[in-house]
């Protein structure tokens, strides 16, 4: 038998802001001067949040947090496609996509601050707790989005997960799953160069992260992570497709993690300088305004009302997240079971009544 | 609850009991969908799930691709998608892959979102040694399980039991461990009603009563347990046996009330003895019945080895003698 290709792959990477804010005209998305100021609000509205949180942090008021920062065009570009009945399920760092859906920040300061309450979503909200151990939440955004092709519900599934959980078993098993059942879910990597200390070149020697989706059988896109406009027209694709029942996509979005991994980690250990002036340079938020101020949508006035709106915002929240009552200490038994088995029964009464034996 | 059983009655094995109240659970809760490897068609390596693909067809008897984390982590989001879906894992010994999935998320998905979502979700693994398997087919990891708060951990010893707890299982909002004891899939018929009735989960049997000494055991040993309670009753030796039928809940009363009659205790399980549940028997027991003991709580269980491949397997393994010099130590005491 004579040797045959059956396989050329393809995967393209897309651009449409360069670093200095000028667009490419053929690709820029038509969106309304309410839309693209919506989506420069919360790119700005994430960034006040994270730069609160830090500041909490560093006095105490809430624990180890791990910064968006550098991030908000990949979170925005993807929350700005999707709906209120659409499921988010996050890894740890995705505070931007919660909030840009409607999930309160209070709630999200709570979840950082050690509160469980923080996890309680409203009722009209599909949004998953942050997952710690690394990438296993990705299974289960394809099992949702089998549930949702299952049902024929016309709701889409987001998996959100970094760089480093592409190595995990679980990224290729949510893949394979998503692509053999045909699910509703469109895998969002944050390529953000860094696992903690390890970089990109580490957790794989493929050229891209997008390229893996070819071996699942489904679609795979890298985008320039730190441009809105690419990361919206790309989450624009992959989210239709899902929805009008056409299967799973992957997109990689090329960003940077300009903060230490979490407040407990110290990136000056292992980054270079030149590295993060590099990125600095391309930061996601200043490439937008510049884009805005070149359509004539945007002022330094406009930055300044939305910068003092957006602080009163956050100030806000911070004042409800500590005016919320502490938690009653039982509480921690209560939701274990639907029933409480004797056990825990027994357990909950004798530190009730103060028994610490 | 449901109850629509009729009084009609089949003669069925274990294993053709577990098929029957998926069949019958099915029938009754479109919701209700079962997923593992080899599940569909070929009705899974047991044929546990035998006729179902047929009944329900590929979207509700779903064959999965090979990876046991990809199985239980796929059906938690089907179970908070709105699904209450079944998983099988092939062997106990191939569940370690899925073991991050249970532990970290569908045992905790409950309490860290206090209660905003929950996962009713079913782990169906067959258990246990006997059967001359190749390795890692013969494990017994309920200690495991029943350590991880979060999870119910259910062990059938009868036909009768297997349906009635395995659908009060699927019936249950949190996630249940269904470990089934494959040395006894088949190894005897009893009447099992027609359609849906159910045991509740954490209600132990007491099946055979006794005076002198009670055995606690769950899933296969209950068989050598019963044998030994037979051998010691031609030398009027009473023991009372319990089928605990759950670890999680545990039924603490039917214990307690039993080991205070008795002042005698002995635990029967095939997995590994330290810290498996045994030691957590015997622990209640030092808390609540202390002062009823005539004797030390006695253990008789498999070694803390790794499993013996099949020629020695049956070495390992608790059988009649074994659980009758068990008793006979508390009796000499």
């Amino acid at each position: 038998m004579p040797r045959q290709v059956i396989f050329e792959g393809r995967i393209e990477n897309l651009s449409i802001l360069d670093k200095d804010g000028q667009v490419d005209k053929k690709l820029e998305p038509k969106l309304t001067r309410d839309q693209l100021t919506g989506m420069y609000r919360l790119m700005v509205m994430m960034r006040k949040f994270d730069e609160k949180a830090l500041n909490l942090q560093r006095q105490g008021r809430i624990g180890t947090y791990g910064s968006l920062r550098g991030q908000e065009a990949a979170q925005a570009g993807i929350a700005f496609n999707l709906t209120k009945t659409d499921w988010v399920v996050p890894s740890f760092r995705e505070h931007g996509v919660m909030m840009a859906l409607g999930l309160p920040m209070h709630l999200i300061y709570a979840y950082w601050k050690g509160d469980e309450r923080g996890n309680i979503v409203p009722p009209d909200l599909r949004i998953l707790p942050a997952s710690v151990p690394v990438g296993s939440q990705l299974v289960h955004a394809a099992g949702l989005g089998m549930a949702m092709r299952l049902k024929d519900e016309p709701s889409v599934v987001v998996g959100f997960a970094g760089d480093g959980a592409t190595s995990e078993g679980d990224f290729h098993e949510a893949l394979n799953f998503a692509g053999v059942f045909n699910a509703r879910t469109v895998f969002f990597i944050q390529n953000n160069q860094w696992a903690i200390s390890v970089p990109r070149k580490r957790q794989t020697a493929a050229e891209s992260i997008a390229q893996k989706a070819l071996a699942y059988g489904i679609p795979g896109i890298q985008v320039d992570g730190n441009d809105v406009l690419a990361v919206y027209a790309a989450s624009k694709a992959a989210v239709e497709h899902a929805r009008s029942g056409k299967g799973a996509s992957l997109i990689e979005a090329v960003t940077y993690r300009m903060g230490d991994h979490t407040t407990a980690d110290d990136q000056k250990r292992y980054r270079d300088p030149d590295d993060i002036a590099y990125w600095l340079a391309r930061d996601p938020i200043d490439r937008f305004r510049k884009y805005l101020v070149s359509k004539k949508m945007w002022t330094d006035d406009n930055d300044a009302a939305l910068a003092a709106e957006m602080t009163a915002m956050v100030e806000d929240e911070v004042k409800k997240l500590e005016s919320m009552p502490a938690p009653t200490p039982v509480e921690f038994f209560d939701h274990m079971y639907e029933t409480l088995p004797w056990n825990l029964r027994e357990q909950r009464e004798a530190f009730a009544q103060g028994d610490r034996s | 609850m449901s109850a629509r059983t009729t009084d009609k009655t089949q003669k069925l094995t274990l294993v053709q009991a577990v098929t029957d109240a998926l069949q019958c659970a099915m029938r009754e809760d479109p919701s209700i969908i079962v997923l593992g490897e080899d599940v569909g068609l070929n009705g899974g390596v047991f044929r546990a799930t035998d006729g179902l693909f047929k009944e329900f067809g590929a979207d509700r008897v779903i064959d999965t691709p090979l990876a046991e984390n990809g199985i239980v982590g796929s059906a938690i989001g089907l179970a908070i998608g709105g699904f209450r879906p079944v998983a099988e894992i092939q062997f106990t010994g191939f569940v370690y892959p899925a073991v991050n999935q249970i532990f970290a998320h569908a045992a905790r998905y409950r309490n860290r979102t206090r209660g905003r979502y929950h996962v009713p979700l079913v782990v169906r693994m067959p258990y246990g040694g006997g059967i001359h398997a190749p390795e890692h087919h013969s494990e017994s990891y309920e200690a495991l399980m029943v350590n991880t708060p979060g999870l119910q951990v259910v062990i059938p010893s009868t036909p009768y039991d297997a349906k009635g707890l395995l659908i009060s299982a699927i019936q249950n909002n949190d996630p249940v461990i269904f470990m089934e004891p494959k040395k006894i899939y088949r190894s005897f018929r009893e009447d099992v009603p027609e359609g849906v009735y159910h045991v509740p989960l954490g209600k132990a049997n007491v099946v055979k009563e006794g005076r002198d000494v009670t055995v606690v055991s769950y899933g296969a040993m209950m068989r050598p347990s019963l044998e030994a309670q037979e051998f010691l009753a031609r030398e009027n030796i009473s023991v009372e046996v319990i089928d605990l039928r759950s670890l999680v809940p545990l039924d603490i009363d039917t214990l307690i009330a039993s080991v205070t009659k008795t002042g005698r205790l002995v635990v029967v399980h095939e997995a590994p003895r330290s810290c498996g549940f045994g030691a957590e028997l015997t622990a209640l027991v030092n808390d609540k019945a202390l002062v009823h003991l005539l004797a030390p709580v006695e253990r008789v269980t498999g070694y803390d080895t790794i499993f013996p491949y099949a020629i020695l397997e049956h070495h390992y393994l608790p059988d009649r003698e074994r659980v009758v010099a068990g008793i006979r130590k508390t009796l000499d005491f």
